[in-house]
């Protein structure tokens, strides 16, 4: 009795083993190498923006079968992550082990400015393109240059603070707000590009900057901060702010009473979870990023990204870090698993994604959205650069 | 009078940070480079008790703390206790424990990860103004001040009143001498190892009213909780308070007074000055 169960398990093993060896040997999976953040101080906003999107896109390719490749196959994704514990010579690292050690055919680009730039070389001397996304600075021009593999997506520093400056301006003229803008950034790169950026762009829309000060990261009570905004009685508050301080920043706004008519936080504004800690309160926030969140090409994502993953979509880089995923996508079934070949359909091709269509203009995407507000619950795109579908910016009437 | 407020309430908030880690290194001679980590635990314990079980934050006490206490109670007696006798000094058993925490922090980031994963988790409670000589301050904060208050007057007495208490004081001192009087020094080290990660998780609790956490956060409060304990001299109650509350009242000042930018310098400057002073720290005892 016990050897015939024992056989009848042998024999079922083996034959659900056949099929699936055949099915390996005339399809071999295409391997995507991942290092982001799982640790440290940027997991939080790689926990939001790039790993879910990563997981959505890889199950989304693999649910309709894998990649369709030129000769007319199916490949399937083989995913490998790595934790780069937000650390420079972590990220490196993991790009040369990919390259070297797991022999990954494509890189997906790593989460953040800093570590970006960091693994660029990495990237140009095994020849792997790098669609960033999470990447903000005004040296793309440069860095594209530079590096012929490298890609930008979700836009540079002047466009983001000209985009708020653009909006606080409309609304002096419109006379719903007066000039006065308190104005504080994160004393971290991405804060302090922006803030820099910002202060001779706000002068020249006419705007006055009453208060002007920078925190450390991480810094625990920002309360001062507030209150010292507060007491230079602004008519809008502007923050160049990373996550924990944006959550920290409105708090205490709310807390402090700080009832200006256009309040904007940077990073983590369009979270799912700012409004899932404000509620109401988040109402007319103003945030970095946004989306048309009625695109057709859109339906159906954000669904689709709280079933698959289990946690809601942002509303600004994880849609497009999911369009740049989309990209690699188009481009290995146009032309194969070439890394050369990869990269030049990248520069020279048109890309129907989630946020419309797309094409590099000399290795960076023009048109993305800068500004979003939460209006009903949605944050949606009230600025952009020549992105179609923006909104009307709403007065904030306190919290 | 804002900035002390705002000095005295940061204050408090570094000293839910550092209480716990005054107990384990103090007392039990584990310099717990996993203290932030136990601070993450209360934290989620309390999101979860508000977002997924819809009850008050209140009750990630009920859940963080006794579990906080039995885990570090395994965690000492398991995986520290043959550091402990093995060490031929003290010296060697700081090193020891300092490497063997310093991984255990990473295991208990991964498990955190795998447990809830590492979005950034934050509720709004008690996010409500009260006004304090005009000016508001959130009611969150007071809370959390007001729990600090009751955790350093309950911790003090039972230091200065209690029979165990008294032992540990000894054991602080001298834990040499404290075998001599018939105190179980291992047996109140235990005690005192899971009390302070007991400690931690309840400052999670109150601190994750205002604060946004995620999983890897903790060494971050591991950092501030060792500036404290090492400034207020090593296993000084009293010392580690007054340490919290110099630290809070220095930071708010500078931020309110020269730039917010600076705090952190102001911070590790005022450090530095205490221990280029007094290297034993400001109530600790010389050797």
């Amino acid at each position: 009795m016990q050897r015939r169960n024992l056989l009848s398990l042998a024999s079922l093993i083996l034959a659900g083993m056949i099929p699936a060896g055949a099915a390996v040997a005339a399809e071999k999976p295409i391997k995507i190498g991942a290092v982001a953040p799982k640790t440290g101080p940027l997991a939080g906003g790689a926990a939001v923006t790039q790993w879910p999107t990563i997981k959505l896109w890889v199950s989304d390719v693999n649910g309709r079968g894998g990649l369709k490749m030129k000769d007319g196959t199916r490949r399937t994704i083989e995913l490998v992550e790595y934790d780069d514990r937000t650390n420079p010579g972590e990220t490196i690292k993991a790009v040369e082990r990919l390259a070297t050690v797991d022999k990954a055919d494509f890189i997906i680009a790593p989460y953040g400015t800093g570590l970006n730039l960091a693994s660029a070389p990495v990237f140009a001397k095994y020849g792997y393109p790098q669609i960033a996304v999470s990447a903000i600075t005004d040296k793309t021009g440069e860095l594209a240059k530079r590096y012929p593999g490298i890609f930008f997506t979700l836009g540079n520093t002047t466009a983001f603070a000209q985009s708020v400056a653009d909006i606080l301006s409309q609304m002096v003229k419109e006379g719903k707000i007066g000039k006065r803008v308190a104005m504080v950034n994160v004393a971290d790169a991405f804060g302090i590009e922006l803030a820099e950026a910002a202060r001779p762009i706000f002068k020249k829309a006419g705007l006055e900057i009453v208060y002007d000060k920078s925190y450390p990261l991480g810094a625990q009570d920002l309360a001062s901060v507030v209150k010292g905004a507060k007491a230079a009685t602004p008519d809008a508050f502007v923050a160049w702010s990373y996550p924990p301080d944006t959550f920290g920043l409105t708090e205490l706004a709310k807390i402090e009473g700080l009832n200006v008519k256009a309040f904007y936080t940077a990073v983590a504004t369009c979270f799912p979870a700012y409004a899932g800690k404000f509620q109401a309160s988040a109402e007319n926030v103003l945030g970095a990023g946004g989306i048309n969140v009625d695109a057709a090409e859109l339906a159906g994502y954000f669904d689709r990204h709280q079933k698959v993953t289990g946690v809601g979509a942002d509303y600004w880089a994880g849609p497009v870090t999911y369009a740049s995923l989309q990209v690699l996508e188009q481009s290995i079934e146009a032309v194969g698993t070439d890394r050369a070949a990869v990269t030049n359909h990248i520069k020279s091709g048109s890309f129907k994604t989630v946020l419309g269509d797309w094409k590099f203009n000399n290795q960076v995407i023009d048109q993305f959205w800068t500004v979003g507000q939460w209006q009903g619950g949605k944050f949606v795109g009230v600025a952009s650069t020549g992105k179609t579908g923006a909104k009307s910016v709403q007065v904030k009437t306190g919290w | 009078m804002d900035t002390l407020i705002i000095g005295l309430l940061l204050g408090a908030t570094y000293c839910l940070m550092a209480l716990g880690l005054t107990l384990q290194y103090g007392v039990a001679r584990i310099m717990n480079l996993a203290a932030g980590e136990w601070i993450v635990v209360g934290g989620f314990a309390a999101f979860w008790s508000f977002t997924v079980q819809g009850v008050s934050p209140i009750w990630g006490f009920v859940f963080a703390v006794p579990f906080a206490f039995v885990v570090n109670w395994l965690i000492y007696q398991f995986l520290l206790t043959p550091l402990i006798r093995r060490a031929k000094s003290r010296g060697a058993l700081e090193v020891d424990s300092i490497l063997a925490t310093f991984g255990m922090s990473f295991i208990a980031i991964g498990l955190m990860r795998t447990a809830f994963g590492g979005e950034f988790f934050n509720y709004s409670f008690l996010s409500e103004p009260v006004l304090i000589f005009g000016s508001a301050f959130g009611l969150n904060r007071i809370a959390a001040a007001g729990v600090a208050v009751l955790f350093c007057v309950v911790l003090y007495f039972w230091l200065l009143r209690s029979r165990t208490g008294m032992a540990m004081r000894a054991l602080a001192l001298s834990p040499a001498s404290a075998k001599l009087v018939a105190i179980d020094v291992q047996k109140l080290s235990l005690i005192a190892f899971s009390t302070g990660g007991a400690i931690a998780a309840a400052g999670g609790v109150v601190l994750s009213t205002f604060l946004t956490l995620d999983a890897s956060v903790g060494v971050v409060f591991t950092m501030k909780a060792l500036i404290i304990v090492i400034m207020g001299g090593v296993g000084n109650l009293r010392g580690a308070i007054v340490a919290a509350l110099l630290l809070g009242l220095a930071e708010s000042a500078i931020a309110t007074w020269v730039d917010p930018g600076l705090t952190l310098a102001a911070a590790y400057l005022l450090f530095v000055l205490v221990l280029l002073v007094k290297p034993e720290g400001l109530f600790g005892t010389k050797k």
